[in-house]
């Protein structure tokens, strides 16, 4: 199924499914290695000096690389040409510690530089939309390619593969002469890492797998100058050496704390701390608290279970966002039981002693003596309301 | 009629013996489903109260004639669950389990392709026929028998709009749950044709979300193929591109997958949308009392 060419293309960007590990551009490297995908030998710094000795190792001229899980790098400033190591210490001084869109560099990639010929692009996502793997291929490479997709949506090859017949020397041969590749030993170097990118893409259970951009050098050879990869967080199970690649420091540190704690949570920018079960509940009551005119802190899952420490947990990430001025819990016991939650929250009130108004809804399973617990508990800063809305509109109004 | 799971529904539950699968297999036996077998490799002969356990899902269904499976199995063994029931010739299959990796839906949605066995789920929380059937972990009490359908990439929002709808009066033919991963055995298509052509069913009611396209394609599909009117509910008009909002489907990528998107490609077919759950079913209760 090639849709090249059609009319209206639906926007051919990567369609990172979440829940994913993202890998940093050496990580990615390294695994395109594994699978004899080329890339220039390179080495990971975190300090000038470690830069210098890698430059040394490596032979002059090398290109120092911030690694940040984040794109538009160049631009930012994070990648720089070195003619010797002592060039090299000094422009990985330069990087180490500059931010790039929020990001804070702290390691550098040292990499042989490579002579540019021309620069493609080749991709491998994870359509959900075809449920397919989608390849996409453009002799344009180097920019960005959501650009060629709406200037020249011509100049971009789109295949799937059927996920039963795998990938085939077939898709190779169509992704290189519908791509206008003519030069012949290029055509036979690209046709062959399209194998070995789905091969990598398969075995590594990734959800994209991005070479942007695949270089060929003066000499014709076809090389992996990038890589953007990312993995299914699912099938890490079987895959540690994988798993150990994440970088927990880069993470957000209340969504790490979250993570510890095994509760959902993305911070968001205003003062109504929300707490829900369940991510489309919880989704909607952000979008409800927003309809009713105000701002909510967080998206808060509690997850399927929602014993009673699982609701102290929750809200120790929560209150820990100082923007937050009141807190809706809004819980629709299913497998979830509302004593439990109500159990919960008198605990993590006592336990730290939370100051802030906090509203409450309960429904379903045991919802009815929830709401009693929470009565008889007679504590001034607890709200109960009897619906979703307006629960909502009570937890806007007390943090107004 | 109901879709999927009803009077005629015989259970089988592969991980019957776990205590998720013990607990909610009893659970769905209470509120009036067949629950025939369960099976459990290395368990054949043993029973849970009364439920006769098999090695294999064949020689379950030799025995028991099961056409339904319930897959409460650990992750890394699911689809391989899910496999092994469509070659025993299960007809319907719902997969509770929650982080099937996505290679392996991706594999299994190819295979089930004109087979003739639907899939719902993984990480889904099952299908429930009012008064009929319960296969899954949707708690029944909360829903009353009835005439509208509803379909939904969610759990607990489900509840909520069902909720919502008993408040009004309104009963349900079939709830299903379909999942919130990036690939599930059936899509909102599928269960929108199942309620098309069920006899009880006069309305349906799809709870959306951010992420995918599957929204847009329902909507296309209930502009040229469905008679019922549908109103719809989408989660997530608020969340940041590039956040998973809990779901794994549940993300912005780019431009693609915002609620605002979905919301226009629904009543740009004339499907009317509901900003809050109990708009929705206040939209609901109109047509019905129209």
């Amino acid at each position: 199924m090639l849709a090249h060419g059609e009319a209206h293309p639906r926007p051919p960007e990567p369609d990172r499914l979440a829940r994913a590990l993202d890998l940093y551009e050496y990580q990615g490297k390294e695994l395109f290695r594994r699978y004899g995908i080329p890339s220039s030998d390179g080495r990971l710094a975190t300090t000038p000096k470690e830069a210098r000795a890698a430059a040394d190792e490596l032979g002059t001229p090398v290109v120092v690389k911030a690694q940040v899980l984040t794109g538009g790098r160049g631009k930012a400033g994070g990648i720089k040409l070195a003619e010797s190591p002592a060039d090299a210490a000094a422009r990985a001084a330069d990087i180490l510690g500059i931010d790039i869109r929020g990001h804070t560099v702290t390691k550098v990639w040292i990499e042989h530089a490579s002579d540019i010929e021309r620069e493609y692009y080749l991709s491998l996502t994870f359509d959900r939309s075809a449920k397919k793997p989608l390849f996409m291929f453009t002799t344009q490479g180097g920019i960005d390619i959501e650009e060629v997709a709406a200037t020249s949506p011509e100049a971009l090859v789109r295949l799937h593969v059927d996920p039963l017949e795998g990938c085939q020397p077939w898709h190779g041969r169509r992704i290189v002469y519908d791509g206008a590749v003519a030069d012949p030993g290029e055509q036979k170097q690209i046709a062959a890492i399209v194998g070995k990118l789905y091969e990598a893409f398969v075995g590594c259970e990734a959800m994209l797998c991005e070479i942007n951009p695949l270089i060929v050098t003066p000499e014709g050879e076809v090389r992996a100058l990038d890589s953007k990869f990312t993995v299914d967080d699912n099938a890490l199970f079987r895959h540690a050496d994988i798993a150990e690649m994440r970088d927990v420091g880069a993470a957000d540190p209340l969504e790490a704390l979250a993570r510890e704690k095994g509760v959902t949570y993305v911070k968001l920018d205003g003062e109504v701390g929300v707490l829900g079960n369940g991510a489309g509940l919880t989704m909607s009551t952000v979008d409800v608290v927003t309809f009713v005119g105000g701002r909510p802190a967080n998206f808060c899952d509690l997850g399927g279970g929602g014993d009673a420490q699982g609701v102290v947990d929750a809200l120790e990430v929560i209150t820990r966002d100082p923007q937050v001025r009141a807190i809706f819990f809004n819980i629709f016991g299913g497998i979830t039981r509302c004593d439990e939650v109500a159990r919960g929250i008198l605990q993590a009130v006592e336990q730290m002693g939370i100051a802030y108004p906090m509203v409450v809804r309960l429904d379903g399973t045991n919802a009815e003596d929830g709401r009693r617990i929470l009565t008889e508990a007679t504590l001034s800063n607890l709200h109960v309301e009897a619906t979703m809305l307006d629960g909502a509109r009570r937890a806007v109004e007390l943090a107004a | 009629m109901a879709i999927l799971v009803d009077t005629e529904t015989r259970l089988v539950v592969q991980g019957l013996t776990g205590s998720e699968g013990r607990f909610h297999g009893l659970r769905n036996r209470s509120h009036g489903t067949n629950v025939v077998a369960g099976v459990t490799p290395g368990k054949g002969g043993q029973d849970v109260e009364g439920v006769p356990v098999f090695d294999t899902v064949a020689s379950a269904v030799a025995a028991t004639d099961a056409n339904t499976a319930m897959v409460f199995v650990p992750a890394p063994f699911a689809a391989d669950a899910m496999y092994e029931a469509i070659d025993a010739g299960i007809v319907v299959i719902i997969c509770i389990t929650e982080g099937v990796p996505a290679h392996e839906m991706l594999r299994l949605h190819a295979y089930i392709q004109g087979r003739g066995v639907t899939v719902i789920g993984p990480n889904c929380p099952g299908a429930l026929s009012p008064g009929k059937a319960n296969v899954g972990i949707i708690p029944a009490e909360i829903f009353r028998e009835g005439a509208v359908g509803l379909v939904s990439r969610s759990g607990t929002l489900t509840y909520q709009i069902g909720h919502e709808l008993t408040q009004l009066g309104l009963g349900n033919s079939t709830i299903v749950g379909i999942g919130g991963d990036p690939v599930v055995g059936s899509s909102f298509l599928e269960i929108l044709a199942l309620f098309e052509a069920d006899s009880q069913t006069e309305q349906v009611v799809m709870v959306g979300e951010i992420g995918g396209d599957e929204e847009e394609k329902a909507a296309a599909f209930i502009e040229s193929e469905m008679s019922k009117p549908v109103v719809a509910y989408i989660a997530g008009f608020t969340a940041p591109p590039g956040k998973t909002m809990g779901h794994a489907g549940a993300i912005i990528s780019g431009s693609a997958g915002t609620a605002q998107a979905k919301k226009e490609a629904l009543e740009a077919k004339g499907v009317r949308v509901g900003t809050t759950p109990t708009e929705t079913a206040q939209f609901v209760a109109e047509i019905v009392r129209a």
